[in-house]
């Protein structure tokens, strides 16, 4: 990270602090804001982060590796999680999940080269009665055929 | 937010907002709690632990500081009923927890909501504004001096087990989700050590009609001992999936009659820490003396794979494992190589008969109830399904 960036993300983490307070329990909503923008949490975020709540870096990380949304790694702009439980997996989740595949030429866990697009799995999201569904970023969308998911994804930006 | 045009006995029924804290407020906190000990409502997370014994125990405490906290982490394969309320009952809700905060003696309410529903949030949260503006939230609420109650959401990051209420509280105050050890419970030591209550989605908007009908009129619902009604999340192999408002009682043959299923041959009740009912078992009926239930209902035809099945679940409990304890970290992965044995015919049946006394241990031996219940599904599907899965009756499976 360059110095200016290094700065105004430690500027960033500053206003969420003093959005969601010092305390313990706002670790997780700065995690979650940053993640939501970044894509990720960097290093040098984690290591803000904790100083600024004053607790140890590796407890921060410790936080990140146990939350499937939250990550240290870069994403795509737009995570796709499809759902692989078992109502979604009897109303078509794997032709949904091969249509997306060659649709992008990507493998599930795996980003597009442009950074566009990261492809996962969810366990069930609360959709069952409409499946199969599928989340990007926070959209869900539902009763997917292959064709409806590959054109969802055509769509996005 | 749209309301659907849904009917039903209690949760469905009409309902003018407002009303439940409205005539909370008019009553003592030892009335509200007479009316809610006389209705029976035992908790729709899962557990069906009596809600009155929980709001008396935090209601009797004395603390700087009491909290209510609404478990809206909805994570068990095939529930969906709390999005059907937060989206179209919002009102049932929070003035559930409105009423709660009242009872205990909490100035504050938190909504935990899983990570999966950040789409509802904006529109939950514009409806929390409204109820401030009309003085259901706040200072002073509806006149009555010094009641003061506020409701925060806070978003869950992904993770099944933070549903579990200790684990849920873990992270709320910014830490893994790692289920504690029980006791102390939520109710004496709580969020942020303070006494808690920690109630379903489901729970919290039965209160409202609680209070503005009675107790009495809740408990004529349902049976002896389980009064009320459910909210079944049915999916699966039926022509009508959705959310159904049912008397407690109800069979699994009524319930699929209702749905329109078609040659059914299981059905999965509780989601992937169920059991799975076959239909020799269709006449038993969904009560918390019979089959007790969280509310998923996943129905399998005869063209289902029921092996395939299972290790759909098994998958899902090895990647939701927190991995704190070792029956349920190493225990679940277990499983599932024993699943893939018998997928690809290379199995003894002497080994297959460990993995169900491993299940079993793991059901006495994990620290929370994610690892007690995650064996469920392996044994009864296994149990219930041995000559489709090993005698190649119908199954791909007996190579
Ligand atoms: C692994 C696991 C996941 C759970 N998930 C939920 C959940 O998503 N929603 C819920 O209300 N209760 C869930 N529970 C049950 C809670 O621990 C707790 O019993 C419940 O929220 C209490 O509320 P009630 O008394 O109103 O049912 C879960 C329990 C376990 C062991
Ligand atoms: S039973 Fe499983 S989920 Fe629960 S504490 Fe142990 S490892 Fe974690
Ligand atoms: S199984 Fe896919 S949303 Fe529930």
């Amino acid at each position: 990270m360059l110095v200016m960036e290094k700065n105004a993300m430690t500027e960033e983490i500053e206003e969420l602090v003093l959005k969601y307070g010092n305390q313990r329990s706002a670790l997780i909503p700065i995690l979650q804001d940053i993640q939501r923008k970044y894509k990720h949490i960097p290093d040098f975020a984690q290591q803000e982060i904790a100083r600024l709540l004053d607790i140890h870096p590796v407890e921060v990380f410790s936080v990140i590796s146990f939350y499937s949304f939250l990550n240290t790694e870069p994403k795509g702009k737009y995570i796709v999680r499809l759902c692989q439980t078992i109502s979604c997996d009897m109303q078509g989740k794997a032709a949904v999940a091969k249509a997306i595949e060659r649709e992008l030429g990507i493998k599930f866990g795996e980003t597009t080269r442009d950074s566009k697009v990261t492809l996962e799995y969810a366990n069930c999201v609360g959709m069952c009665d409409q499946g199969p569904a599928l989340i990007i970023n926070e959209r869900v969308y539902s009763k997917l055929t292959p064709e409806k998911a590959v054109q969802i994804l055509n769509e996005l930006k | 937010m749209e309301k659907k045009n849904r009917k039903g006995a209690v949760l469905f029924s009409s309902y003018k907002p407002g009303e439940g804290v409205k005539k909370a407020l008019s009553l003592s906190r030892e009335d509200i709690l007479f009316e809610i000990r006389e209705s029976k409502l035992k908790g729709r997370g899962g557990a069906g632990f009596p809600t009155a014994t929980k709001w008396t125990i935090v209601a009797a405490a004395i603390a700087d500081q009491k909290y209510i906290i609404c478990n809206a982490d909805e994570g068990e394969p095939g529930t969906f009923k709390d999005r059907v309320l937060l989206l179209e009952y919002p009102e049932l809700v929070f003035e559930g927890m409105v009423i709660a905060g009242y009872t205990i003696g909490a100035t504050k309410g938190i909504v935990y909501l899983r990570g999966e529903y950040e789409y509802m949030l904006k529109s939950l949260e514009d409806f929390l504004e409204s109820m401030k503006k009309d003085n259901l939230l706040g200072k002073n609420i509806l006149g009555k001096e010094n009641f003061n109650f506020d409701i925060t959401i806070s978003l869950g990051s992904g993770a099944y087990v933070c549903g579990e209420e200790t684990a849920l509280i873990e992270s709320l105050e910014g830490n893994r989700g790692e289920a504690r050890n029980r006791p102390p419970y939520p109710v004496n030591t709580g969020y942020m050590g303070m006494p808690t209550v920690v109630n379903n989605v489901e729970t919290l908007a039965s209160i409202p009609h609680i209070i503005s009908k009675g107790g009495e009129w809740y408990r004529k619902h349902g049976t002896d001992k389980s009064s009320g009604s459910k909210l079944f999340s049915v999916s699966g192999d039926c022509e009508k999936p959705g959310v159904y408002e049912l008397p407690w009682g109800t069979t699994i043959s009524e319930l699929l009659h209702i749905v329109k299923a078609k040659n059914t041959k299981a059905v999965q009740v509780g989601g992937a820490s169920g059991l799975c009912i076959p239909k020799s078992q269709f006449e038993r009926a969904l009560a918390y003396e019979d089959i007790a239930t969280g509310g998923s209902i996943i129905i399998f035809n005869e063209s289902r794979n029921m092996l395939h099945v299972l290790k759909n679940f098994m998958e899902f409990f090895v990647e939701e494992s927190c991995g704190q304890c070792t029956p349920c970290r190493i225990g679940n992965v277990k499983l599932l190589e024993g699943v893939e044995m018998i997928e690809k015919g290379e199995y003894k049946f002497s080994y297959i008969n460990q993995l169900k006394g491993l299940g079993k241990t793991m059901q006495i031996a994990s620290k929370c109830g994610l690892g007690q219940s995650s064996s469920n599904s392996f044994i009864s599907i296994l149990e219930n399904f041995k000559d489709e899965i090993f005698n190649g009756n119908g199954g791909a499976n007996g190579k």
